[in-house]
């Protein structure tokens, strides 16, 4: 069942949480909503669910128009944050919970609820009561709870953020299995972009209530439309920086600096000024063609990865570099990159601007094959 | 942790002297002087000498019509008082809980009567209950009932106080049960809501539940402190126990057999029962507790 949203507004007295917001799901797909804190990704949850009602806009589950609907008939499962398992009740009483409300039959329930719990591995804790377990099986008993009554849509509010790193890893992996075992459509919030990026087919990028950019996470992290995706997605942080065209063709100046640098595949020239995005991970020493130099501030190597940090005149510019080469700090070097792996941004509205070849890329290529 | 020495023990008491102090006068001592008391069968109080010891006074305490009266009525008072008080103020806490404008005020409103003297609002309430100019009556009177002697007919004088104490605890049992309330993470609501259970089902299978420890608690102070109810007849009947002894509760009991007869062993016997039958009741509570009660 698809999940159509059309002109959706969510406006809490006097703060717009969700503006205008207009996307589809398709059935069977693992959507992640994901954002910085108060970008509007729990709200559009609420909104799916029904525990919230919009100021404006219509939800369609298939062709059916829900939007007035009450949550319990809407045939969604959710799980909360905190699981919010009912902690006076056993762990089969939990997972029975729905199908009680729904009149099933006590015996065909208690079928239906053992069933579930062997799916998410927990059928040998049956008998104990919430507190008695630890998170990751609060989590399977959430998840039992949300989909015991075979519902058309499963709703996940940051599902992992209560579990430690080791565990979120095997739970993230778990709710694609069983999602994709069941082949339900999922909807999962996260403020965690690793979280979003390695199980769903299809990331939202929400801020101020607005989708920034939708697609398969890959391309998000390839191709993102615009500043705050570039600077959202990706760890370190993406480097970016304002560059102003100088009287030499192709020549640009950084800002807070006097270094001019050479850009081959240029944006629309029209502009005076652009913003610049590199990630760290496209970034390599070079001397022989580099876009900038810099002193190295600072050197960490965590595990495969060295990341340097190094002063480019005002600014300071992270880089992943190879970590067999011998670095210093106070190193003067300069770092190359491959020219279509900078991304430019308007500098007023942020939106990509789509590169233009001119030649090519003359400058760093020889340096590509032997970084390779 | 430090294994105690007996340096450290003795510097324990110290910081414990100040309250020990207090307690052991006013507390401890009565309590032990008042159950040997009510063994003194013969007993010269001019010259705190005790004759002869023996249960003789708990024979004469049941023989006695006017206990009997008391413990009935203390009975009657419980009952009357304590279910009640618990709906009442766990209905008015829900409500209080729930998103409404001024639930600050109205929460002070409510805890009011808790921090009033008793003799104060047991004036108002005489007032209230009077026959001929109360409000009650006048109330009432807009339903076409007859005005009721609510102070002066034997019938109507537990009612009244029971009335009284009910409003009186409203207070404190609506406070603990906010705060018991407000420990109930919004999540099991909006849970049971995706599931489909309606406002009644949640109450009770979500906010009792998870409200149970604070329950317990309200319905073991509320039970002791209605079986020593006696500041509510003392202000609201004048110092009378009600007429025709219909207000008449074991403590009152003691009261007047201390007070007014300086029957102490006799009293103190009453006292003794009244804590038995108060002792009997919270372990009854604390059985019945262990199986309905959840812990998180």
């Amino acid at each position: 069942m698809d999940i159509r949203i059309d002109q959706l507004s969510m406006v809490f007295d006097k703060t717009t949480a969700v503006r205008e917001m207009t996307t589809t799901i398709q059935d069977g797909e693992l959507v992640s909503l994901l954002g910085p804190s108060g970008c509007g990704k729990s709200t559009t949850l609420m909104l799916l669910s029904g525990l919230y009602k919009p100021t404006s806009g219509t939800i369609y589950f298939g062709d059916k128009d829900v939007t007035k609907l009450d949550a319990q008939k809407r045939g969604i499962g959710m799980v909360f944050q905190n699981y919010a398992l009912y902690p006076h009740l056993s762990v089969l009483k939990n997972i029975m919970f729905p199908l009680k409300m729904q009149k099933v039959p006590k015996k065909e329930a208690e079928i239906r609820a053992k069933e579930m719990a062997d799916l998410v591995q927990i059928g040998h804790l049956l008998d104990r009561k919430p507190g008695q377990l630890s998170g990751g099986q609060q989590q399977r008993v959430a998840i039992a709870r949300a989909l015991v009554k075979k519902p058309n849509v499963l709703l996940l509010d940051e599902p992992l953020s209560n579990l430690d790193a080791r565990l979120r890893l095997e739970m993230r992996e778990e709710i694609r299995r069983i999602q994709q075992e069941i082949g339900i459509t999922a909807i999962f919030v996260t403020h965690d972009q690793e979280e979003a990026l390695s199980i769903s087919d299809r990331v939202m990028l929400m801020k101020d209530g607005i989708i920034q950019q939708e697609s398969a996470p890959q391309n998000m992290y390839k191709k993102p439309e615009n500043e705050f995706v570039a600077s959202f997605l990706g760890n370190p942080p993406i480097n970016l920086m304002t560059i102003t065209k100088s009287k030499v063709a192709d020549s640009y100046r950084l800002e807070d600096m006097d270094q001019t640098i050479n850009l081959p595949a240029l944006p629309p020239t029209e502009l005076q000024t652009v913003r610049l995005g590199i990630r760290a991970e496209d970034l390599y020493i070079s001397e022989d063609n580099p876009i900038f130099h810099g002193k190295i501030i600072h050197i960490e190597t965590i595990g495969r990865d060295t990341l340097i940090r190094m002063q480019v005149g005002g600014i300071t510019v992270r880089a992943l570099v190879d970590p067999n080469q011998q670095l210093q700090i106070g190193d003067i070097h300069g770092l190359g990159v491959h020219p279509e792996s900078i991304h430019y941004f308007h500098r007023e509205h942020g939106k990509r601007l789509p590169l233009q070849k001119r030649g090519g890329m003359r400058h760093a290529k020889a340096h590509v094959e032997e970084h390779a | 942790m430090q294994k105690p020495t007996w340096k450290s023990t003795l510097k324990g008491y110290l910081y414990l002297l100040p309250a020990l102090l207090i307690l052991i006068v006013f507390s401890i001592y009565p309590i032990i002087k008042s159950f040997l008391m009510s063994f003194y069968t013969d007993y010269d109080f001019f010259n705190d000498t005790v004759n002869a010891y023996g249960f003789e006074n708990f024979t004469k305490l049941f023989q006695d019509p006017n206990f009997i009266t008391a413990l009935k009525n203390t009975g009657i008072f419980v009952i009357g008082v304590v279910p009640l008080s618990i709906i009442i103020s766990l209905a008015i806490a829900v409500l209080l809980n729930s998103k409404i404008k001024l639930s600050g005020f109205f929460r002070t409103i409510y805890f009011l009567p808790f921090v009033t003297s008793v003799v104060a609002v047991a004036i108002v309430w005489s007032w209230i209950f009077h026959s001929d100019y109360g409000l009650l009556n006048y109330a009432l009177g807009l339903f076409g009932i007859d005005p009721i002697n609510w102070l002066t007919n034997p019938t109507y004088a537990m009612p009244a106080l029971i009335i009284l104490s009910i409003w009186k605890g409203l207070g404190f049992n609506i406070i603990i049960f906010l705060a018991g309330l407000q420990n109930i993470g919004n999540q099991y609501y909006l849970a049971a809501k995706v599931d489909g259970a309606s406002a009644w089902y949640r109450f009770k299978h979500i906010t009792l539940p998870l409200l149970s420890p604070t329950m317990f608690f309200v319905s073991i102070i509320s039970i002791i402190n209605a079986f020593k109810v006696f500041d509510e007849i003392f202000a609201l009947f004048n110092g009378r126990p009600g007429p025709a002894n219909s207000a008449l509760t074991v403590v009152y009991y003691v009261y007047q057999k201390f007070y007014e007869e300086w029957e102490f062993g006799l009293a103190s016997a009453a006292a003794f029962v009244l804590f038995i039958i108060i002792f009997l009741f919270t372990i009854i509570q604390l059985i019945v507790g262990k199986k309905f009660v959840h812990y998180n």
